[in-house]
């Protein structure tokens, strides 16, 4: 492999730049391999059903995907600076129960009763707080603890789910303050707000990891972390204040969930992090860290969503939507691997 | 074995006319090596002289491109034939090859229990009389990776000779040994000599020879230089094969040397960097230096000598246990490289892939990674200025590359190498402290590297190379030379090969360790 590329570079000394150039708008395509599945998916959707081109039915479908993208978007990043959070699932459930828990009154007429330790308009805020200490516990335990990051995450998760079922007592809060529940059900310009915030946070994401020292750091973090400690990175911290960010992101998601649903459900964002693998690693974001873009793991989500939304118009019970998740990933997987050449160990 | 105690029996092992080629490269040009039963052979060379590529020829890893092996007399086994290779020849390398999470007794006799289950006490009795037999003192239900390093080279030993190897290659086996280990290393290998094993002895440290071994071959450059008994060799010879210096050819291009010596007594303030009894517990003593500017140190040693923990210190990648660093009087905190790049200290790693580069990332991203907070106001960081930067960088080192976005890992080890140093000049360092800079690099970039470091000091800066490459050692205006964490000479710049390398094996006395020195 090294023999080879070794030679192509000694070819563009010698000639002209243009043996590199191919190869420098492959690298490029990656990031867009996804459009042409989703215009693709499109046109199946348009043959198999008429309602799927409906402006209703897209909208839908953006809206479907506006929690979990947000969950991919925390954890694009985290990948790419080479950790894994597998915890971000439990924290999209958990962090609005204690929210409602420490803004609630400790009597009323509602089933649910919290503590209200602070007023009601702050719950947005004190429900993102939640999702930045969980991010930060598991910064803790990763970085200062230096214990396994797989098995501490998926201990958080479970740990976290048991810490929302016994704060919740096991059911949905129903009765969540206006406030906390706006910006999952308002719409903004014809499209539901979430769609718009989502978006926008994605291309605040793809510029800080664009064009922001620290933004650029996670590849270096990623791709090499001795060579971005022997340049002067604050690896551990960087890495840290990501995992932290990811908490809050995944906290956030889950104010946009209650919003959208009307209510905090017991079962928040159970077993999404499969989902949530899937699409980043579909969207081109390398498992190893230091590759892949904020983009690509967007068209990874849409991508997602269409095939369930088209196998569902299509007619395909729902309960087969598991079967179609684990497929993708699996074919996913074998296309990148054979596309960019390289092993996935 | 099978012959009994012939008058003459034929040799343990006895390779002749070995050529091995690796692409262009030619690692084993010719060579042969004759181990007599019972005998304790030593193999000595610098870097790059063969000795590793022979140790896989001989064990079976590699098969030579030309020429025989032959074990007691009878032709070396098919290569791949693991089975066979294992019963004439077996290799304890300076890290353990044992599992450590098993116990001894498993480690002894993976892959070859017994058919069906596995009898536990069976095994460890067998074990047991299987250490008993080679006089290892060793508990079989020791977890191995509780046992000491000598332990497990024991172990390891009484492992290849269960398998019926009389051939015993040691690689660098006292490297992290103390000297108890070492002696009760030796009077082991002296009673296994006895029983007629042979040993193969591979070491950097030449007294170990002395003490050890009858024969020593020397190899140089992947050709073989002599085979002498290890008695008639004066030390000096012995390194004077070893260089290839016959007659003092002081032909070689050395950091001229008259006008930096003059000054011998710097003016106050002249110093850029200073180390005041830095020591690193374990690694290397407490050492003091100072370099000037418009100097390039060298910090000579041989694999286990502390210089490379000693350059990692200054950068700041490892927190030293004891004393201090300063750039232009200025402290350096220790233990953090933010803070010993602020100061102005640029780092060329050891090693490029594992520290230097991020190899999927492009020229200019890997050219800018230490500079990322001069390249756009608030944080940003703006191509356009990253893709300028990283052009001035390619064409003041001239990296041969397709452009700045070109991926790192595509270009040449050379140019990926100049690629690190940029990143360590970008930031106008007034210190520049490289390990290794030239390693895996061929001969043109070779110069173009060194002749990169001496420009910094010519410029007015400083530099320290910290290697044990004698070309990279040249460009130096004055080495100084650690053995096991300790300086053991210190030289000006008109050394000769035979005195660097003396002091390098630990062999400073007859060579006269501060012959080059001048006052």
């Amino acid at each position: 492999m090294s023999e080879t590329t070794q030679l192509s570079a000694d070819l563009a000394v010698t000639g002209t730049p243009r043996t590199a150039a191919p190869r420098f708008q492959l690298s490029r395509y990656r990031d867009l391999s996804l459009i042409p599945v989703i215009f693709v998916l499109g046109v199946i959707g348009f043959i198999v059903s008429p309602v799927f081109l409906t402006s209703d039915n897209l909208i839908g479908v953006l809206q479907q995907s506006s929690e979990l993208s947000l969950l991919v978007l925390a954890e694009a990043m985290i990948l790419i600076c080479g950790r894994m959070d597998l915890s971000l699932e439990s924290t999209i459930g958990v962090a609005p129960v204690i929210a409602m828990w420490l803004v609630l009154p400790s009597s009323g007429p509602a089933t649910f009763h919290g503590i209200g330790l602070f007023p009601t308009w702050s719950s947005i805020p004190v429900c993102l707080a939640v999702g930045l200490v969980i991010g930060a516990v598991n910064g803790f335990l990763i970085l200062k603890l230096r214990v396994n990051g797989f098995i501490a995450t998926l201990g958080m998760l479970t740990m976290l789910r048991g810490l929302q079922d016994g704060v919740a007592q096991g059911k949905s809060i129903v009765a969540v303050p206006a406030s906390f529940s706006y910006l999952g059900k308002t719409e903004w310009m014809g499209a539901p707000a979430a769609v718009w915030i989502c978006l926008l946070l994605f291309v605040a994401g793809g510029l800080a990891l664009g064009y922001l020292r620290h933004g650029r750091a996670l590849y270096a973090i990623g791709g090499n972390t001795e060579a971005a400690r022997a340049a002067g990175i604050r690896v551990d911290r960087i890495t840290w204040i990501v995992l932290a960010l990811g908490g809050l992101i995944a906290a956030f998601a889950g104010v946009l969930y209650a919003g959208h649903y009307g209510a905090i459900s017991a079962t928040q964002g159970d077993g999404w992090i499969f989902q949530v693998f899937a699409a980043t690693v579909i969207g081109g974001v390398s498992l190893n860290g230091g590759r892949g873009t904020l983009f690509g793991a967007l068209t990874g989500v849409v991508s997602l969503q269409l095939v369930v939304n088209v196998t569902t118009l299509g007619g395909v019970p729902p309960l087969w939507d598991k079967f179609l998740y684990g497929a993708i990933i699996i074919v996913a997987l074998i296309i990148s691997r054979f596309a960019s050449g390289e092993k996935q160990d | 074995m099978s012959n009994g105690q012939a008058s003459t029996p034929p040799p343990a092992v006895h390779a002749e006319g070995v050529v091995k080629r690796f692409g262009p490269t030619v690692a084993l040009d010719q060579v042969g090596i004759t181990v007599a039963v019972g005998d304790s052979h030593a193999l000595v060379g610098r870097n790059g002289a063969g000795k590793s590529t022979l140790v896989s020829v001989l064990t079976g890893l590699h098969a030579p491109d030309a020429g025989r092996v032959a074990f007691n007399g009878e032709p070396a086994p098919a290569p791949g034939d693991t089975a066979a290779w294992q019963a004439r020849v077996a290799c304890v390398y300076q890290k353990s090859m044992v599992v450590p999470e098993l116990t001894v007794a498993e480690n002894l006799f993976l892959n070859r229990f017994e058919r069906g289950r596995i009898r536990w006490s069976r095994l460890r009795a067998d074990a047991r009389d299987l250490l008993a037999e080679y006089g290892v003192d060793v508990d079989p239900a020791t977890r191995a990776a509780d046992l000491t390093v000598e332990q497990g080279q024991f172990v390891e030993i009484a492992r290849a000779l269960s398998f019926g190897a009389r051939f015993i290659i040691l690689d660098e086996p006292t490297a992290q040994l103390d000297a108890a280990g070492i002696e009760r290393l030796f009077t082991k290998l002296r009673e296994l000599q006895q029983q007629g094993v042979a040993f193969l002895f591979i070491s950097h440290h030449l007294q170990e020879v002395y003490d050890l071994c009858s024969t020593v071959t020397v190899y140089r450059d992947a050709r073989h230089i002599l085979t002498a008994p290890v008695a008639e060799l004066g030390k000096a010879d012995l390194v004077a094969a070893m260089t290839g210096e016959a007659a003092q050819a002081a032909t070689t291009w050395h950091a001229k040397s008259s006008p930096a010596q003059q000054p011998a007594e710097p003016a106050a303030g002249d110093t850029v960097l200073r180390a005041e009894g830095l020591a690193l517990d374990g690694v290397f003593q407490p050492i003091d230096f100072a370099v000037r500017a418009g100097e390039v140190l060298g910090l000579a040693g041989a694999t286990a000598s502390g210089n490379t923990a000693l350059g990692e210190t200054l950068v700041g990648l490892r927190k030293a246990t004891g004393g201090s660093a300063s750039v232009d009087g200025r402290g350096v905190r220790p233990g953090s490289v933010p803070h010993a790049l602020n100061a102005g200290i640029g780092y060329v790693p050891e090693d490029r892939h594992r520290q230097g580069l991020v190899l999927g990332r492009s020229v200019a991203e890997n050219a800018t990674l230490t500079v990322t907070d001069q390249l756009g106001p608030y944080g940003t960081v703006l191509p356009s200025r990253t893709r300028t930067f990283a052009q001035r960088m390619i064409d003041s080192l001239d990296i041969k590359t397709s452009g700045p976005a070109q991926p790192v890992s595509d270009l040449s080890g050379g140019n990926q190498q100049k690629v690190v140093i940029a990143r360590a000049l970008a930031r106008d360092p007034r210190v520049l402290v490289a390990i290794r800079p030239t390693a895996g690099v061929d001969v043109k970039s070779k110069d173009a590297l060194l002749g990169v470091v001496r420009g910094v000091a010519d410029r007015g800066d400083a530099a320290v190379i910290v290697s044990d490459e004698l070309d990279d050692l040249r460009v130096c205006d004055r080495v100084i030379a650690l053995f096991h964490g300790r300086v053991i000479a210190e030289f000006g710049s008109g050394w000769t090969d035979r005195d660097l390398v003396s002091a390098m094996e630990g062999l400073p006395a007859g060579a006269g360790g501060d012959k080059g020195a001048e006052e």
